[in-house]
């Protein structure tokens, strides 16, 4: 599984780095620490059919991005 | 994943941009200058006027409206958690984008959200600007398609990221401890326009309270009139334009109730109808908000938040307002200015530097 760090990117960059990953079917951590970049990369994903699930950490949150029917 | 912020849905974001347009048209009625309820390249410019900054008698004005629009934004980001300190991103390359982004958009005469506003009102030559305003973040994607980046920003001392709300406050302060006084261009050492657009503004409430309205609003659905157009273009996605589509046509609308819409070229309100400099203006000015990452108004309100490499460009922008007043490179009615050319050319030129130099497609 892939992790893909974005703290400290601001727009459009988070979505940026994640939309190549979108075809794919592999689980994807994505880090942010913007409400904002939360929010476009969620939404991004989720219309690509992906379910989005936010994990807090310290300073920034961990989205667990996985395929709807992929394991 | 349950979206907590209502205003980042579509039903959010095309209501912000919807209120923004009525918000705009009613200051207009309420005194602001036709088809500028709210410009915040020209209210920058006629902030950095009445502070003395440039001494161009018509736009010389402490508009409430910027103040507004950082507390606004400040304020709801406070309410929401968001206010979160930050810097460190080529805080300096993003100074100097904010200049020419202030210098491009005064060729135009206007940033991206007049030029919605001059469309609303029937102004043709906005179609140059806004034409040109898509080709320069056009451009923009193709450098973020080469890995272009200012690097990350980094948490910082609250106190960075109280400096530019703070500096809102004192330019509010000013304004009421040095108030206008009727037929005078000079109160204490604050400038107010006695003639021209400067001299055209709602009362200072309305003004300050509206503002406030839209910064929260546009600090909750990230309203951003350059990022509607780089969505677009980079990803195909659409939720930030239907803000602005909806800022137009809610614009658009009003403008029809209160008979603002006066469709022609020649004649329309601080325009002028010089077709390549409009539409080379706004390239310039396109390309460094996409570089920068944000139009004028999404500056402010990030900056609002804490962000302190927005509030260096929105410092950037006073600084190149002022100076394209004071180096003759600034537009008026008759036409661009004696130096209009010569500055959209060199700072779309330093703005293609910047985007080479930091896509990493380029870098060694």
């Amino acid at each position: 599984m892939q992790t893909i760090d974005t703290r400290g990117l601001s727009c459009p960059q988070p979505v940026l780095m994640v939309h190549p990953h979108l075809g794919d079917d592999d689980a994807l951590d994505v880090l942010v620490d913007s409400e904002a970049s939360q929010e476009n990369v969620s939404r991004a994903a989720i219309k690509r059919g992906w379910t989005v699930t936010p994990c807090q950490c310290e300073g920034y949150v961990r989205l667990e991005l996985r395929k709807n029917g992929a394991r | 994943m349950r979206i907590s912020n209502p205003f980042s849905t579509t039903a959010g974001i095309i209501l912000a941009g919807a209120l923004i347009g009525v918000a705009a048209i009613t200051l207009q009625q309420l005194g602001n200058p036709a088809n500028m309820g709210i410009c915040v390249a020209c209210f920058e410019r006629d902030v950095a006027g009445g502070l003395g900054l440039h001494r161009a008698a018509i736009v010389q004005y402490l508009r409430p409206e910027i103040a507004g629009l950082v507390l606004g934004a400040c304020l709801m980001a406070l309410i929401s958690g968001e206010f979160k300190p930050r810097g460190g991103s080529s805080p300096l390359v993003r100074f100097i984008l904010g200049m020419i982004a202030a210098i491009g958009a005064l060729v135009f005469l206007g940033c991206p959200w007049r030029a919605v506003l001059r469309l609303a009102g029937g102004d043709g030559n906005a179609l140059f600007g806004m034409a040109g305003l898509i080709v320069g973040i056009g451009i923009g994607t193709l450098f973020f398609r080469r890995g272009y980046t200012l690097g990350r920003s980094a948490p910082q001392n609250p106190a960075s990221g109280w400096i530019l709300p703070v500096l809102m406050l004192g330019l509010l302060g000013l304004y009421l401890f040095f108030p206008q006084i009727q037929g005078q261009p000079q109160s204490g050492p604050i400038f107010y326009s006695t003639s021209g657009p400067g001299s055209m503004h709602a009362p200072f409430w309305a003004s300050l309270g509206i503002a406030m309205v839209i910064g929260a609003l546009a600090q909750r659905s990230r309203f951003c009139t350059m990022g509607a157009f780089r969505d677009l273009i980079l990803f195909r996605y659409s939720h930030l334009f239907l803000g602005l589509l909806a800022m137009l046509l809610a614009a658009l609308a009003a403008n029809l109730v209160v008979g603002g819409f006066h469709p022609g070229f020649a004649g329309q309100p601080v325009a002028h109808t010089e077709s390549l400099w409009n539409f080379l203006g706004m390239t310039t000015a396109g390309l460094a908000f996409a570089l920068a990452g944000g139009c004028p108004g999404r500056q402010l309100f990030m900056a609002g938040e804490g962000d302190s490499d927005a509030a260096i460009f929105v410092l950037g922008m006073l600084t190149g307002a002022a100076m394209a007043h004071n180096l003759g490179t600034a537009s008026s009615a008759a036409g661009i200015g004696v130096y209009g050319a010569q500055a959209t050319i060199i700072g779309l030129v330093i703005c293609l530097v910047i985007g080479f130099m930091h896509s990493r497609k380029s870098a060694c």
